[in-house]
């Protein structure tokens, strides 16, 4: 049942490790490193489940999460959020936003996984 | 024989025991007690300080003399206290209502609080009664003479004894009148003592004629009967009456009982119930009466028995002594240093009253300029003033005493007095009865009045040729024969006292109701001649302004400003409504005024709210106490409100502080934030690498060997870039707080920059470093490894961030007096200018350099460093790629 992800992130390394970590279990990852295309970048890729960081150059996250909300063809779409701040502020913000789910870096990888997966199926 | 020592003592012990009465009376008032203070023949008797020295020794000269022309001097006053009821009645009440302080008060306060008729009557009644006091020091002189020359053991006195014991005379009564006029001041310038004294001293002369009396027509002549006989065979029945001097002396007798300033004094200023004009209007008349009783007989007794030369001025002492009854002439003699006496201190302290507060305080009040017209500074001025007036007045006295040669009839001095003051009656009867009279027409009149009394009665009185030459008195100055002093307008022959009271009243009356004509009276002029004329019909009833829809309406428009519109308006309304009436104007009833004028009194204070309701009332105006009241209160609440300004002020400075503190606090908190929540960025996001890629390694059995070992340096990497973070982070908190200590040597700055190159570049080739030529030569005192870690710092930037096709950073070295400057300039495109003003602020790294690695703290601690070294790096716009300047000092003698 694997699908498409689209994965905006702009450390390599973190990059490289999610890609693995889901392309591994069968997932199609595409990435996307620069905020300010992001939205633009998701209209084009229409994934199944978009994982998205919230401090990118160019443009934060939540910018990109409220944007997405708003399109009726994105309204929908499950989206995974991850920081590095990790204050209850941070789960707050990104909960109001709209994020169907929200993890802190660093993550375990089986959680990031579990986490795609559930989304992809809801 | 009475010696003259035993004289002395009695009259010292009569002066200790009338200081004894005045002081307990005092004390008695202070306390509230003794209601017989104010009874009404402590009054009628205090209204006998009229009858003074003149009049006890003067009387019986007088008679010996001119006959019954004495009684003249009696029957003005009587008349005037019968007919009460029209003038005098009105005169307290006025004086009551108005809070008259003196005969200056009343008539400057009648004419709109002018200050120049207060010292025009000032001046006119110190003028005036300076005769009047020489004649008080004269009669106790002469009195004393008289006993001394009876002294058994010398002779006569000559003239310089006179004069000496006039000067202690006066000095004694300087310091009585100073002891109890000036104890105090109080707003209604009663003196409850003082008053009691001459009481006291009014009964000593009334008990000394008497037996006087008594003793020349049953122990002398033996009976009533053998007295009249007496009378009729001597002089003194066959002198002719002269019908105009006795209407002029009458007519003068009543002026002056209604102007001497000593009389209004005890009359009006001192007078605490009205009611008591009703006893005296009858009592005071017999009292007149029982003191004249016996003039007449003790004037034939005196000329029948006495030599020829006798002094018929001195028969009230000198018949007893001639009987050889020295116990009746000790008391004579009491009778009449009490007569003197109580004038002089009366008449002091009417006066000083009056220089204090029409000359003294105005001015004062003006060169104050209205500041510190604080209690304790216009008290103390009064006070000051108060005595040094009684004592000029009664040097005057003195001076006057000396100048006049001592020798003219005493009841000649007295005339002259009188009609100087008698010259205010005018002004004051026309401000009485008279809304129509105006102040320009009572300054003229008065002015008229009294230069005419000056010219015909007063300055001759120095007696001929000493003020005014001979000539003048016989041809008139310059030879003008109508301006003769005792022959005016060339009228001739007629008695030169009825000639001056004729010429002076005549012509004072007729140009003050002149000029009152044709002057207009000013605004205020007209609500005190109103308040004045119409006393009875303002206090009679609802005070006649009850239903005065406008006055209300100014009355709210004040409130308003001071407590404010709505409070006034609530009052207004609300007093309005308990009186059945809608809206915001209520009836001024006097239970409204009152509570308003409390209302107010609690914002301005109790006498500006008085006054204040007073100016639009009209019922009162402002009284000099009222304004020193004002002012005191103006002032304490100016005190009061610079205090609370000062406070405020203070408050808003503490809170300014506050805020500054608070804001600062708070942007600290918010750095604090920023800053942990950049730490957590910087921290987990390498450690996120290093968890995912380690769980991989851990997890996945089946990784190639080139995976394996590419995941195993990204941790590796990772791990180090951790570390380097923590090693910035405490070097900066270091360099932040302070505790760095610096190895200082003296280094050539290429070796530094030498060092530098190799740590950044680690033989990476692509970014070229030129440098100065100059450079070569440069050496400095520095910490070679921190000056070394700042050029670290920004040759491994230009590494990282420069993007020019053909990276190139360029030195530069300039010298300047003490320090030297280093410019690093790189051929990129430059910090954006937006940006330039960030970069060296912590976590600042530009976001689109993040690949480059570097946690952001570089620039901070290159700035840190640089202050440590006592230098400086800033970024230096304008130079194409990135810039930046390094100031270093030459030698870095002290260390922070």
């Amino acid at each position: 049942m694997a699908g498409r992800v689209l994965l905006i992130e702009d450390e390599p390394n973190i990059i490289e490790a999610i890609r693995f970590i889901l392309s591994r279990d069968g997932w199609h990852v595409d990435v996307h490193s620069i905020g300010e295309t992001a939205v633009a970048a998701v209209h084009e890729r229409a994934p199944d489940v978009l994982v998205l960081d919230v401090m990118l150059p160019g443009r934060s996250g939540y910018d990109i999460l409220a944007d997405l909300r708003a399109d009726k063809v994105t309204e929908k779409l499950p989206v995974l959020m991850l920081t590095a701040r990790g204050q209850k502020a941070d789960r707050d913000m990104a909960m109001r936003a709209g994020a169907d789910r929200f993890m802190t870096k660093p993550f375990a990888n089986e959680d990031v996984l579990a986490a795609v997966r559930d989304l992809a199926s809801a | 024989m009475l010696t003259f020592n035993l004289l002395l003592l009695v009259c010292l012990a009569y002066v200790a025991f009338l200081f004894a009465v005045a002081f307990l009376a005092e004390k008695r008032a202070e306390r509230g007690q003794g209601s017989w203070l104010r009874s009404p023949m402590v009054y009628t008797l205090s209204l006998s300080i009229y009858c003074t020295a003149w009049t006890f020794y003067g009387a019986v000269g007088n008679a010996a003399r001119n006959g019954l022309e004495f009684v003249t001097i009696y029957l003005g006053p009587t008349l005037v206290m019968i007919g009460w009821w029209a003038l005098l009645r009105k005169l307290v009440r006025i004086g009551r209502a108005q809070r008259i302080t003196s005969i200056a008060d009343l008539i400057s306060s009648r004419y709109g609080k002018s200050t120049a008729l207060g010292v025009i009557v000032t001046v006119m009644a110190v003028v005036g009664t300076t005769p009047y006091i020489a004649l008080q020091l004269q009669s106790v002189t002469l009195s004393f003479a008289v006993f001394a020359g009876n002294d058994a053991t010398g002779g006569g006195w000559d003239p310089s004894d006179l004069n000496f014991s006039a000067l202690w005379v006066a000095a004694g009564l300087a310091v009585f009148t100073l002891l109890f006029g000036t104890r105090s001041i109080d707003a209604n310038e009663r003196h409850h003592g003082v008053v009691m004294a001459i009481a006291l001293e009014a009964i000593v002369k009334l008990v000394a004629l008497l037996a006087v009396g008594i003793f020349v027509v049953w122990g002398v002549a033996g009976g009533p009967g053998a007295m009249l006989d007496l009378i009729d065979t001597a002089p003194v029945g066959a002198w002719e009456l002269r019908p105009g001097r006795w209407v002029g002396l009458m007519f003068l007798s009543a002026a002056a009982f209604l102007t001497l300033p000593r009389m209004f004094q005890v009359m009006v200023v001192e007078n605490s119930d009205e009611r008591h004009l009703a006893t005296a209007s009858w009592a005071f008349p017999l009292y007149l009466m029982l003191i004249s009783l016996f003039v007449l007989p003790i004037a034939v007794t005196g000329l029948a028995h006495l030599p020829g030369d006798a002094n018929p001025d001195l028969f009230v002492l000198t018949v007893p002594l001639a009987f050889d009854q020295d116990i009746l002439a000790m008391l004579s003699f009491l009778g009449g240093f009490s007569s003197a006496t109580s004038m002089v201190i009366v008449a002091a302290i009417a006066l000083s009253t009056m220089v204090s507060n029409h000359i003294v305080l105005p001015v004062w009040l003006n060169s104050q300029q209205g500041g510190a017209a604080l209690s304790g500074d216009v008290r103390g001025v009064l006070l000051l003033s108060r005595r040094v007036s009684i004592c000029v007045i009664l040097a005057l006295g003195y001076i006057y005493f000396r100048l006049s040669g001592a020798g003219a009839a005493l009841a000649a001095i007295g005339l002259v007095s009188f009609t100087g003051v008698a010259q205010v009656l005018p002004a004051m009867l026309g401000g009485l009865f008279w809304r129509g009279a105006t102040r320009v027409g009572a300054i003229a009149g008065l002015v008229v009045g009294f230069s005419i009394w000056g010219w015909t009665l007063f300055l001759p009185s120095f007696g001929e040729g000493s003020v005014i030459p001979a000539t003048v008195l016989a041809e008139g100055p310059f030879g003008v024969g109508w301006l003769r002093p005792h022959a005016l307008f060339g009228i001739d022959g007629i008695d030169r006292v009825v000639h001056a009271v004729l010429w002076s009243m005549v012509l004072n009356t007729g140009v003050f109701v002149f000029t009152s004509f044709l002057t207009f009276p000013q605004p205020l002029e007209r609500l005190q001649g109103a308040a004045f004329v119409q006393v009875f019909r303002r206090s009679a009833g609802p005070r006649g302004w009850a239903d005065n829809r406008a006055e209300t309406e100014d009355l709210l428009v004040m409130a308003q400003r001071i407590i404010g519109a709505a409070e006034a308006q609530a009052l207004f309304s609300r007093a309005a409504e308990a009186q059945g009436k809608g809206g915001y104007l209520p009836d001024a009833t006097p239970a409204f005024l009152e509570t308003l004028e409390r209302q107010l009194a609690g914002s301005v204070g109790a006498a500006t709210a008085h006054a204040m309701l007073g100016q639009i009332t009209g019922g009162s105006s402002l009284s000099v106490e009222e304004l020193m009241r004002v002012a005191d209160e103006t002032a304490q609440i100016m005190e009061y409100s610079s205090r609370l300004e000062a406070q405020s002020a203070e408050l808003g400075r503490t809170a300014g502080q506050l805020r500054e503190a608070n804001e600062k606090l708070t942007a600290l908190s918010i750095q604090k934030d920023a800053f942990l929540s950049q730490i957590s960025h910087e921290l987990r996001t390498p450690m996120t690498s290093i968890r995912a890629f380690s769980e991989i390694l851990r997890d996945s059995g089946a990784l190639e060997e080139g995976e394996r070992t590419k995941y195993s340096s990204i941790i590796h990497g990772e791990a180090q870039r951790l570390t380097r973070l923590l090693d910035d982070l405490l070097d900066l908190s270091v360099l932040e707080n302070g505790q760095v200590t610096l190895n200082l040597a003296e280094v050539r700055l290429a070796d530094i920059l030498d060092r530098a190159e190799a740590a950044a570049l680690s033989g990476d080739a692509s970014l070229v470093v030129r440098r100065d030529a100059a450079i070569a030569d440069a050496v400095l005192t520095t910490d070679p490894d921190r000056l070394a870690q700042v050029f670290i710092n920004l040759i491994s930037n230009a590494q990282k961030y420069c993007d020019g096709s053909a990276p190139e950073l360029t030195i530069a070295i300039r010298f300047a007096d003490a320090s030297m400057t280093l410019d690093f300039i790189d051929n990129g495109t430059g910090i954006p200018r937006e940006s330039q003003a960030m970069i060296f602020e912590k976590f600042s790294r530009l976001s689109d350099h993040r690949a480059a690695g570097g946690a952001g703290l570089g620039l901070a601690i290159c700035r840190e460093v640089m202050a440590r070294l006592g230098g400086r790096i800033a970024y230096l716009p304008g130079q194409g790629g990135a810039a930046f300047r390094v100031t270093i000092p030459l030698g870095l003698a002290q260390v922070a």
